[in-house]
């Protein structure tokens, strides 16, 4: 290797420690992170929305051929909600536009992600992965009011 | 290096096995521009011509992505050996391989035309696809992989007769490239054979989901390896001396192509990111190895740079960066250049987008959104894409004898390809994380449609873009095939039956390390690294998930009994 060369390796390692070290921080500071493994809630095959305390929310998803239940959910502004997502068949998505919440649901397995909604709107709940002939019509909807 | 006399028997098989996929191509692309019509709003319907939207997707990505890329690597592979290491390997294996290939794409084709296979070439269950289109996979594995074994005696004897010589560099590299596709491919292998053939054969009734997925992915992010490593042996070898200029450092391009045998596998979890049944230790582990696989990449960048800007001072390019211009863009003589740069100045952008979705948590913005389609069609859409059509042209002509017909048109393929690739990717990047579109979605049925309650009117340009990026692919790939049958329907120039390539010297040449003249201590880490990246992940699914699943038609939401 000539100087050039360490140089260059050199800048490019740097560059990497740099970007992961952003990916650190969001994570451990701003609590930025993926989902898990989730082992301690039972798998459920009903959707529902339960009331946890004062502006605090627990949404129960199912993703099913091809529809989100519930399809519609009503919240106030600062709710801060644990959403949980079960597949009742094929492998679905599950993204909620303009949050970090994005899901797979998957058979055999349950997602968890907890989302705080500050701004008030109509928050689009959709399926992002393929799932047969109506993939394209599975969209639900948080209203945040 | 001399030019390399084959066997009528060899070259016939190496012209079988690169034109039957591209022939195939025709098929995977026309379904790509649809998709684009679909996607951009322009077709609102659930068929176009007697070809559903899901069944095209399907097609266009089992051909473009798998059979296309799988083949022509296969036959580029055997001219590589061939020409580097004078010896062809044994005939009726390599025919064998290609009859099995052949085979196994006969029936994954009849199952996805006849509508029985509409799952998309991750075949995720528990959608269900009909048994020969499982079949046909694996058969398309096995002969790829028989070709592969059938280099490696070449190889040993090469090594017995040249004692203390290093082996040449775009063998070094063909190698990797099949070590990384024969480990890879075992996972899926596993997925097929333990699952999901007996499951569709009725002999199990049910399947195991998180397992088959991170059966797939220990396959399906080395795949994208697979495809690019062929192209970087271009770059490397070839682009250099195209360029008139010298590969800047030999051992740089060992070291790139061994990193890869190490890194390709153990990240295949960043495609999981967003998935329950997978802790978060196990993602920033396969995060963290990702980022470890930029690095040959980084190299990659530098190096090649190096030489271009070599070769540019050479053509007489004196300041900081004027060497960049002073390349043989437009030169219809030298059009394999044009290919390959333009496929490598996409993939910067490739590249780039890839460091973006294998970031942990940024992964949360893009993960499945168009972003991914948009980021991939930058890597396997274009450098692939275009290493790949170029030397089946390149091996056509040598092979054949007959000289490249309107080379100007040939010349102004990669330009346009670009062109259109750049609007669409693009159009979907932006749209992916800003407005949430969802890949591998027919949205002319209802978010690019006017009627459908769902429709979303600030997606309309973004869809229009797409359209425009469609139909100059489109353009390009018809313009590709009209010089690939002009040139077969001319006569031959010379009498035909040779492999050269241009093979670049170096400036700085191999310095003889051993370690970088062999792929067992490569191997070792690998499997280290598989054993420890995969062990935690599959004890992550033991422990998290719950059940099986019966399967599903993709047509209905009962399950099929």
């Amino acid at each position: 290797m000539d100087r050039s060369e360490k140089m260059a390796l050199s800048l490019g390692i740097l560059f990497l420690v740099i970007l992961f070290g952003a990916v650190l921080y969001a994570k451990s500071q701003a609590g930025v992170d993926l989902p898990g493994c989730v082992t301690d809630v039972e798998p459920y095959s009903e959707g529902k929305v339960d009331t946890l305390g004062d502006k605090r929310f627990q949404i129960q998803y199912v993703a099913r051929m091809w529809l989100f239940m519930p399809s519609e959910v009503r919240l106030p502004v600062g709710s801060e909600v644990d959403i949980y997502v079960v597949s009742h068949d094929v492998v679905h998505g599950l993204h909620i536009v303009g949050t970090d919440i994005n899901l797979m649901a998957v058979p055999g397995a349950i997602a968890y992600k907890r989302y705080k909604f500050d701004k008030p709107g109509v928050y689009y709940v959709r399926c992002h992965e393929y799932c047969g002939v109506g993939h394209q019509n599975m969209e639900a909807k948080i209203i945040v009011e | 290096m001399q030019a390399v006399k084959v066997s009528a028997g060899f070259k016939k098989m190496v012209l079988a096995t690169i034109l039957f996929p591209t022939i195939l191509l025709i098929l995977g692309l026309y379904h790509g521009v649809l998709q684009a019509y679909y996607r951009g709003g322009l077709i609102n319907d659930t068929s176009f011509l007697g070809l559903e939207y899901y069944q095209g997707l399907t097609l266009h990505g089992v051909i473009n992505a798998i059979v296309f890329t799988t083949m022509v690597i296969v036959g580029f592979g055997h001219a590589l050996i061939a020409y580097f290491l004078r010896k062809e390997p044994n005939l009726k294996v390599a025919w064998l391989s290609f009859w099995l290939m052949v085979i196994g794409v006969v029936m994954a084709a009849w199952a996805i035309l006849s509508g029985k296979a509409t799952v998309l070439y991750t075949f995720y269950a528990p959608l269900k696809a009909h048994t020969l289109f499982y079949l046909g996979a694996t058969l398309l594995i096995i002969g790829s992989w028989i070709a592969f074994f059938s280099w490696i005696p070449v190889l040993r004897q090469w090594r017995r007769e040249n004692p203390g010589k290093p082996v040449p560099l775009a063998v070094i590299g063909i190698f990797s490239t099949f070590i990384v596709w024969f480990v890879a491919t075992l996972g899926v292998a596993a997925e097929v054979l333990i699952y999901l053939l007996p499951w569709s054969m009725g002999l199990m009734k049910e399947v195991d989901v998180p397992m088959t997925r991170l059966l797939f992915w220990f396959f399906g992010h080395p795949l994208v390896y697979f495809w690019l490593l062929p192209a970087y042996i271009m770059y490397y070898v070839f682009m250099p001396k195209l360029a008139g200029g010298k590969l800047y450092s030999e051992d740089a391009a060992r070291l790139v192509f061994l990193l890869f045998i190490v890194f390709s596998i153990p990240v295949g979890v960043h495609h999981q990111f967003t998935e329950p049944g997978l802790s978060q230790s196990t993602k920033m582990l396969h995060s963290l190895l990702t980022f470890a696989v930029a690095i040959p990449s980084l190299i990659t960048a530098f190096t090649l740079a190096a030489s271009l800007e070599y070769a540019g001072r050479q053509r007489g390019a004196t300041s900081l960066l004027g060497w960049m211009f002073k390349q043989p863009f437009f030169d219809k003589n030298n059009w394999f250049f044009a290919y390959l740069i333009v496929g490598l100045i996409i993939f910067i952008i490739g590249g780039f987008t890839g460091v973006v979705n294998a970031s942990y948590n940024v992964n949360l913005i893009v993960h499945n959104t168009a972003w991914i389609p948009g980021h991939f069609h930058m890597t396997v859409g274009a450098p692939v894409a275009l290493a790949l059509m170029a030397i089946v042209l390149y091996l056509y002509s040598q092979l054949t004898g007959k000289e490249i017909k309107l080379k100007g048109l040939a010349l102004l393929v990669p330009y346009l390809w670009a062109l259109g690739l750049i609007f669409m990717s693009f159009a979907m990047m932006y749209n992916g994380v800003v407005h949430g579109e969802p890949r591998r979605t027919n949205l002319g049925l209802t978010y690019l449609n006017p009627d459908s309650p769902l429709f979303k009117p600030e997606w309309v340009p973004y869809g229009k873009m797409v359209i425009i990026g469609g139909t100059l692919l489109g353009i390009a790939a018809i313009i590709y095939f009209l010089v690939l049958f002009a040139t077969m329907f001319s006569k031959a120039t010379s009498e035909g039956g040779t492999i050269s390539f241009p093979v670049a010297e170096s400036l700085h040449g191999f310095s003889g390390a051993r370690w970088l003249d062999s792929f067992k201590p490569w191997i070792i880490i690998l499997v280290v690294l598989i054993v420890l990246a995969y062990g935690l992940a599959i004890a992550d699914v033991l422990s998290s998930t719950y059940g099986t699943s019966p399967g599903y038609s993709p047509v209905s939401p009962v399950p099929i009994q």
